[in-house]
């Protein structure tokens, strides 16, 4: 299972990439292996201030529907309109294709998120 | 009449002994005695078919014909002969929903065209396989809205939509947190002022209807640039036969077309059935309720017709599902779409056209010639509303002389004592138009 050593984890199984002031969140490699064929990836709005832990948004697969939880609270600045096309990159690459991205308000939730190690042990127990 | 119960005493005995009872009374024991009826149902007893027919035809005789000027949502435009034919073929009319869709490619493919000819109408994009009625889709494309607008709970409906729709939409969020709050109307159509006034970011949907309830077109220039300032999302609804000579919602600029599809190809019954249509563009497809045909290919490269996005509610949002539409009303959009496509735009002007002409024929006669007061000086399609004093007895006398004059507006309205409101379609002649404006004028000067 591929759980890079840069990034930190939630039990929700989303991942969040710091630059700065701004989280990029997107879904880990098991996630998308659990859900199949991604063929929906509803994009949030803009602007939309964000609890962390509060649904921002939706993802459909062949299988399931799946909410994405925000891993931190602030203000969706950013969000990957490249999937509204091609849904697929989050299976192809889980890692690179972010969902939407947030300028956090309390940097120090980050320290409350799984680091790789912490994760790839939560998910043997899981 | 034969019995259609066909099992006999010892079958009935041999039932309770399987399940280990002595009576069929006993089966009824858990409820209280106080509600439990002791007396046999009152039921005469049974008559061959021949005398229910007779009786049956009795009945149906004390129906009154009359010429129908008569709309606020169903009106009577001729029908070609082929659409009931077609609907009246078995391997249609015995099919509730395909099931086992892709095996009914006659049915998906009729869905599919009509699809295609309500994008055509509406100038959008993408339809989905219908809706029960013009109410239903209102509701739905609202609930798009919200689900697209997430933080947003208001909700903006124009006090010149159809009150029945309105009634459908409060039903639909009765207990959701989601406001409905009315535009005011002035002069009878929608003022844009109150809407500027009103609108914030916190406004999901705005829904108009043009023609509106009292048959006055809506001149929605500049709505959609005032809706889509505030993020909130345009619906219009329209009486699909004016899309054939009026601005279609795409014109008009806006994100969701709804309406009722009864006008093409289907009688006017008790006031139903319709069918909704509900149109929209490529970005909102998913918000769509329902499902939608599309067209692809089988393995030996032929073209083929599949239900999609139909899986998502039923089968894999399930309870993150946004609406709790499965089906559509096959049978009555495939009349539809045997309408239009028997029809064709031509024709489809043509009925326009000719409704329109043919109403104003009337409204020019009854305001000069009878100097009836229309409820304001507005432009209208195909129906429109006068004031004609002590409504409620002239639209009685009218009737028992062969004229339903229109529909009273007081039974929405009650402050619209005598507001009439009468539609004319391409199948009113002007002999039948003469007769009304002559049945008219004698019951007035009564």
């Amino acid at each position: 299972m591929n759980i890079p050593s840069d990034l930190k984890y939630t039990e929700g199984h989303e991942w969040i990439r710091v630059e700065g002031n701004v989280g990029y969140v997107g879904i880990t490699d098991h996630a998308q292996h659990e859900l199949g064929d991604i063929v929906y990836v509803e994009l949030p709005e803009i602007d939309t201030e964000i609890e962390s832990k509060e649904e921002a948004t939706n993802i459909e697969s062949v299988k399931a529907a799946a909410p994405v939880y925000s891993p931190v609270s602030g203000k969706i600045v950013k969000i990957n309109e490249d999937l509204e096309d091609s849904s697929e990159l989050l299976n192809t690459d889980a890692y690179g294709a972010y969902i939407f991205a947030v300028e956090m308000t309390d940097k120090s939730e980050i320290d409350s998120l799984m680091d790789a190690a912490a994760y790839e042990e939560f998910l043997e127990k899981e | 009449m034969f019995s259609y119960l066909p099992q006999t005493e010892k079958d009935i005995r041999e039932m309770l002994e399987v399940i280990g009872v002595d009576s069929i009374d006993e089966l009824f024991k858990d409820i209280p005695k106080e509600i439990l009826m002791n007396t046999p149902l009152n039921i005469p007893k049974g008559i061959s078919e021949y005398e229910v027919f007779k009786r049956m035809t009795e009945l149906a005789e004390k129906n009154r014909q009359g010429i129908s000027f008569m709309g606020c949502g169903s009106y009577e435009h001729l029908i070609p002969s082929v659409v009931g034919h077609i609907l009246q073929l078995p391997n249609f009319y015995t099919a509730y929903t395909p099931y086992q869709a892709e095996i009914s490619q006659g049915i998906l493919q009729s869905i599919f065209e009509f699809q295609t000819l309500i994008c055509e109408l509406t100038g959008m994009e993408v339809s989905n396989a219908s809706l029960y009625d013009d109410h239903t889709a209102a509701s739905e494309a609202i609930t798009m809205a919200v689900n697209t607008r997430k933080k947003a709970d208001r909700v903006l409906v124009s006090g010149t939509i159809h009150p029945n729709t309105r009634s459908v939409i409060e039903t639909f969020f009765y207990d959701v947190s989601i406001k409905i709050e009315e535009i005011p109307s002035k002069d009878y159509v929608t003022s844009i002022d109150a809407l500027t006034e009103m609108i914030d970011e916190n406004v999901a949907a705005v829904l108009i209807q043009t023609p509106n309830i009292y048959g006055w077109t809506e001149d929605l220039s500049g709505f959609a640039d005032i809706v889509h300032e505030n993020k909130a999302l345009l619906i219009v609804s329209s009486n699909p036969m004016s899309l054939g000579l009026l601005k279609s919602q795409a014109d008009w600029g806006a994100d969701i077309a709804i309406g009722g599809t009864q006008p093409f190809g289907l009688a006017t019954y008790f006031g139903g059935p319709s069918v909704g249509y509900i149109s929209t563009g490529t970005k909102l497809t998913r918000k769509m309720p329902g499902r939608i045909v599309g067209q692809t290919k089988d393995v030996d490269d032929k073209r083929a017709f599949v239900l999609t996005l139909q899986a998502r509610e039923q089968h894999i949002k399930r309870q993150r599902a946004t609406s709790n539409i499965c089906s559509n009303q096959a049978l009555a959009a495939m009349g539809s779409g045997i309408y239009l496509s028997t029809v064709g735009w031509n024709g489809l002007k043509k009925a326009a056209t000719m409704s329109f002409q043919k109403a104003h024929y009337l409204y020019r006669r009854l305001t000069e010639e009878l100097g009836l007061k229309p409820l304001a000086n507005k432009d209208f399609f195909n129906e429109f509303t006068l004031i004609i004093p002590e409504s409620d007895k002239v639209l009685i006398d009218m009737e028992s002389q062969g004229i339903f004059a229109g529909v009273g507006l007081s039974r929405f309205f009650p402050e619209l004592k005598d507001a009439v409101t009468i539609a004319v379609t391409e199948k009113r002649t002007k002999e039948e138009m003469d007769a009304y404006v002559d049945l008219l004028k004698g019951v007035l000067n009564e």
